[in-house]
């Protein structure tokens, strides 16, 4: 090599050294490059908003706030600590706090996480004195929720820390920070929730704060969460728990003019003050491990049961509607007994082979009367698909079936069969319409929820529509989805419904109507008794009502598990409800306490000792 | 050459004056953005770095001037004079001087402080090419290389006890230059050996790397016991004697680096060797300087947009860690640019060089080349990470007044003698 190369060589060597660093550097190691706004230069602070108030339909306040403090960790600011001090402070043990550093540290070493939970407002006070020897860490004032009325939990739901799938799915949250995970705290989540402030900090290299990043060109204002107006009663839905009391099921009450969900009751329940502060993760868990009593489960929306004989007034009315029997035609029940095939179905309604018409057949809640119509409804078409499809089609424009598509987090669809489950159910024999006779009087293969039997009440009631069911009134500067204020034409038409009505009428009225015993003095009510049998049990007890008769102002479903018969326990429970909404208060007292006091533990034990030697078995 | 009389700017080589110039105005650009903060925007603050380094710009032109003012032939007739003169002002440092961050670098004057170490890298250049240049000087003699090793060892002397051993270092640029010159190629190949067993050394440790050496050298003998080497009978002597200078370095190094070296010296080593990871306090500057150079990404954040740039990440960011302004916030393209330019600008020098009549310009013009290749090679190693702390600053872009000045005066004498090449001599 010429030697006056040798420099010349180096150079070049030298600079193509550093062009490839510089390439890796800058444009292939992703892992120093980070996003500009979270990069330790800056530092991100949040403003959260205060979170939306509920009120209930006249304005009683259900949800608010109370302050809390959480204690927030940077870990990669953490310096040496007394940990002893701190743990004391904390009330943690030293095992927790390495289980919580680490927790955060694998989160990420730069962006702000909880370390501690809610503390109290009194060990906040001692804290606040030492916070500053704790470097590092930094406490952050929330507001949590706060229930002056101990009921609805079921309908208010809870806010709860996010998880990671959440922060995944929605950039908008970050680990720490609270999201409705039930109840109209989900369905609303973003109107209570608001818009949290964002504020960026220029630091430099001692992280000390040398001003707004960009002169805040990025920051943002908080923007508060909106107050809720439920169209709950909270008396009426206070008062519907308090009659549930040791008694499981659901009650759902409808305002059928507009749709709006009066009450809506699972028991049993909780109270919802329990989801909120330290313990709630121990609480938490112990209601959702408790499979036996499901507190959790709100069975007005998500129980689906067999609906019984209420379910006798969708058959008469598809009946009516496909002109199959008229409001004189007359069925006899010989024996006692409704024949079909070479199978018989209890009539139930004890007419000693007179004949009956559909009024009478409604209020003495005649199985063989019901079972014919269904028959001939089906029958009535060439093949008993179509007709089972004609009569499934008139049965799913009540809202049964599917879900109500309404604002509530959950739901169930339920089951209206159709021909093509039995075709599925059958597929090498013909089927008739005597295969699912069963679905006439509301057992068979149908399955409703309470809310969708409440719907289809309010449907009645209105006479051939309704709206479909919500449980948001108004919100503060919005309007309500307008798909709750359009109303939902059945397929029956309008006439059809009074003879029906007038046998609902007859259910209280009449001395020999199933439920004369809950009647009400004063107000027209229009019901229907229903037991349900059921795999699981005793039968269930089931009622839907509505009230007054002409211009209906509040329609109802009642539940009660393993309630023996309708007239038991739900009968009384819908005509107490509708008279509390109607006059403010009872005329039966005793009639109150006995179901106030009554308590059907006994049989839910029942269930549970005979069913665990089975299992053994 | 009438008109060399009437004008100083005859024959001067433009293009790398642009060069100086495109790179005094990039480096300042990034002292700006360094240090200018939002009270103060007014170009010429005194208070300010970025305004005093504009003066001290501006004030390099008259001193441009007076060194084109003088015949290229004063320079090599006094360069003995002003190697003198600079050695006295090295020495006059341990009486007089200035301490600043813990090195006695510096003359006071008043306003301004002067570092002398800067002036001197053009004077020992001026002494080494008049050495060189001599005519009956031979590098293959062993009292020629003495002679060149004496020019260059007193000033880096004392300038490692100011202390001040990275600009001292600079010093090892001249075995380039002699090399070129004629100094036999195994000069070369014994520093590089040297280099290896240094790092070796720290990375291994004493004792393996005297076992190691050990080993390789039973290893040597071996082989040239086995097939009976006639080359073995003259060159064992040789061999033992290698062996024993390289037991003896590893020996000095290990002893150098524990006993002499302070503990932020072998904290930088050991932190590039990877056997200390701390990015929080020893590591921290490296640590942030990759980072904000990474940060920057293909196209940068944009002038004065750098955050961590402008929340003072990198300490000296102005000074010796001024590239990672240039990483962060000119990116890839931009450091690209810098390096392609100050390559160029370096080959250049190179080429002038060569096209040299006079073996003194020639010596001078290499000179400077491989100082400003050392600068440059040891800052922008050290801010990427792949170099040892060492603090020297970036020719032409590191805020400091005698830097800028030093950095000028080395060019513009060479601009100068080039000038005259075609004549006088």
């Amino acid at each position: 090599m010429k030697r006056s190369g040798l420099l010349a060589f180096l150079i070049i060597l030298v600079a193509i050294i550093f062009i490839s660093r510089l390439f890796y550097l800058q444009l292939i190691n992703n892992s120093y490059t980070t996003p500009t706004l979270n990069s330790s230069a800056v530092k991100v602070t949040y403003d959260y908003p205060e979170r939306g108030y509920v009120y209930d339909r006249k304005g009683t306040l259900l949800v608010a706030n109370q302050l809390s403090y959480d204690i927030m960790i940077i870990p990669r600011e953490v310096k040496p600590l007394d940990t002893l001090e701190f743990c004391d402070l904390l009330k943690i043990t030293k095992e927790d706090f390495i289980k919580k550093y680490t927790r955060a540290k694998t989160y990420s070493p730069r962006i702000p996480s909880t370390f501690v939970a809610q503390v109290s407002k009194s060990d906040y006070a001692y804290l606040q004195e030492k916070m500053h020897k704790f470097k590092g860490f930094f406490i952050q004032k929330r507001s949590l929720r706060e229930y002056p009325i101990k009921s609805a939990p079921n309908v208010l739901g809870y806010i709860s820390e996010v998880n990671e799938s959440m922060i995944l799915k929605n950039p908008y949250y970050q680990l720490g920070e609270l999201i409705g995970t039930a109840g109209i705290e989900k369905t609303y989540e973003e109107t209570l929730r608001g818009t949290k402030g964002v504020k960026h900090i220029q630091r430099d290299r001692f992280n000390r704060e040398i001003g707004p990043y960009k002169g805040g060109i990025y920051d943002t204002l908080p923007v508060p969460g909106n107050d809720l107006f439920l169209t709950i009663d909270s008396k009426l839905q206070k008062y519907g728990e308090d009659l549930m009391v040791n008694k499981r099921g659901g009650i759902v009450a409808i305002e059928p003019s507009t749709g709006e969900i009066l009450a809506l009751i699972s028991m049993p329940t909780y109270d919802p003050n329990l989801m909120v502060g330290r313990e709630r993760s121990k609480i938490f868990s112990q209601l959702y491990l408790d499979t036996i009593r499901n507190p959790l489960l709100d069975r007005g929306l998500k129980g689906e049961y067999p609906p019984g004989s209420p379910f006798k007034v969708i058959t008469a009315l598809a009946a009516l509607q496909e002109k199959v029997i008229t409001e004189t035609s007359t069925i006899k029940c010989i024996n006692n007994k409704y024949h079909y095939g070479n199978r018989t179905m209890a009539c139930h309604c004890n007419t000693f082979g007179s004949p009956v018409a559909l009024n009478k057949a409604i209020y003495r809640s005649c199985n063989s009367y019901f079972s014919n119509a269904y028959r001939k409804t089906i029958e009535k078409y060439p093949t008993p698909e179509e007709g089972m499809n004609v009569w499934s089609s008139h049965v799913k424009s009540f809202g049964l079936g599917n879900y109500l598509n309404n604002d509530l987090s959950v739901g169930s669809k339920g089951l209206v069969p159709d021909g093509n489950l039995y075709n599925k159910w059958y597929p090498n024999v013909g089927w008739s319409a005597t295969y699912s006779i069963s679905n006439a009087i509301g057992q068979g293969e149908v399955l409703t929820t309470p809310i969708q039997l409440a719907n289809m009440t309010a449907a009645v009631a209105n006479r051939g529509y309704y709206f479909t069911p919500h449980i948001v009134k108004k919100i503060e500067g919005q309007e309500i989805d307008e798909k709750f204020t359009i109303p939902k034409h059945t397929s029956i038409d309008e006439k059809y419904f009074e003879p029906v009505i007038e046998g609902l009428f007859n259910v209280f009225e009449n001395p020999r109507g199933t439920a004369h015993w809950s009647k009400v003095k004063g107000i027209e009510i229009c019901g229907k008794t229903g037991t349900a049998e059921n795999p699981h049990g005793q039968d269930h007890s089931i009622f839907i009502a509505f009230a007054p008769k002409d211009n209906p102002k509040i329609a109802i479903a009642v539940f009660v598990e393993n309630g023996y018969w309708g007239s038991r326990w739900a009968g009384p429970i819908a005509s107490l409800m509708i008279e509390k909404y109607l006059k403010g208060g009872t005329s039966t007292p005793w009639k109150e306490q006995a179901m106030f006091n009554g308590s059907l533990e006994d049989e839910y034990n029942k269930q549970l000792i005979e069913e665990t030697p089975q299992i053994e078995k | 050459m009438r008109s060399r009389k009437t004008n100083i700017f005859y024959g001067i080589d433009w293009i790398l004056v642009l060069f100086y110039f495109v790179l005094i105005f990039f480096g300042w650009i990034n002292i700006y953005s360094a240090t200018a903060t939002d009270e103060s925007l007014d170009l010429f603050n005194f208070s300010t770095e970025y305004g005093k380094q504009l003066i001290w710009i501006c004030l390099s032109f008259p001193l441009i001037l007076l060194i084109l003012l003088f015949e290229a032939k004063f320079y090599e007739k006094y360069a003995s004079l002003i190697y003198i003169v600079c050695l006295f002002s090295l020495a006059g440092l341990f009486v007089f001087g200035k301490n600043i961050n813990g090195a006695t670098s510096w003359y006071d004057f008043g306003g301004f402080s002067l570092q002398p170490s800067e002036f001197a890298k053009a004077a020992v250049a001026l002494a080494i090419a008049k050495l060189v240049s001599e005519k009956q000087f031979n590098l293959n003699k062993l009292n020629n290389q003495a002679q060149a090793l004496i020019i260059l060892f007193i000033p880096a002397v004392l300038i490692t006890f100011q202390p001040d051993p990275g600009s001292a270092l600079v010093y090892s640029a001249f075995v380039f230059v002699l090399y070129r010159e004629g100094l036999p190629f195994y000069y070369i190949t014994i520093g590089f050996i040297a280099a290896f067993l240094f790092v070796a050394t720290l990375y291994f440790g004493f004792l393996y790397s005297i076992l190691g050496s050990i080993g390789l050298f039973l290893l040597v003998l071996l082989y040239f016991i086995y097939y009976r080497n006639k080359a073995f009978k003259k060159g064992w002597v040789k061999i033992v004697g290698i062996y024993l200078i390289s037991a003896l370095f590893i020996f000095s190094v290990d002893f150098v680096f524990n006993n002499v070296f302070e503990q932020r010296h072998r904290d930088r080593f050991n932190i590039l060797l990877g056997k200390t990871v701390d990015v929080k306090s020893i590591g921290y500057n490296t640590n942030q300087s990759v980072i904000t150079i990474a940060s920057g990404g293909m196209t940068g954040r944009g002038f004065l947009e750098g955050e961590r740039t402008q929340g003072n990440f990198v300490p000296e960011n102005q000074t010796d860690y001024i590239f990672t302004i240039v990483g962060e916030e000119w990116g890839f393209i931009g450091s690209l640019t810098v390096i392609l330019v100050f390559v160029f600008f370096l080959l250049r020098i190179l080429q002038i060089a060569e096209r040299q009549k006079s073996k003194f310009s020639r010596v001078y013009g290499y000179s400077i080349a491989a100082i400003f290749f050392t600068h440059f090679t040891i800052n922008i190693g050290m801010v990427i990470g792949i170099l040892p702390t060492i603090g020297i600053p970036l020719p032409f872009f590191s805020y400091g007044g005698s830097a800028l000045w030093g950095f000028t005066v080395l060019l513009f004498l060479f601009i100068r003698l080039d000038a005259n090449r075609s004549y006088e001599w």
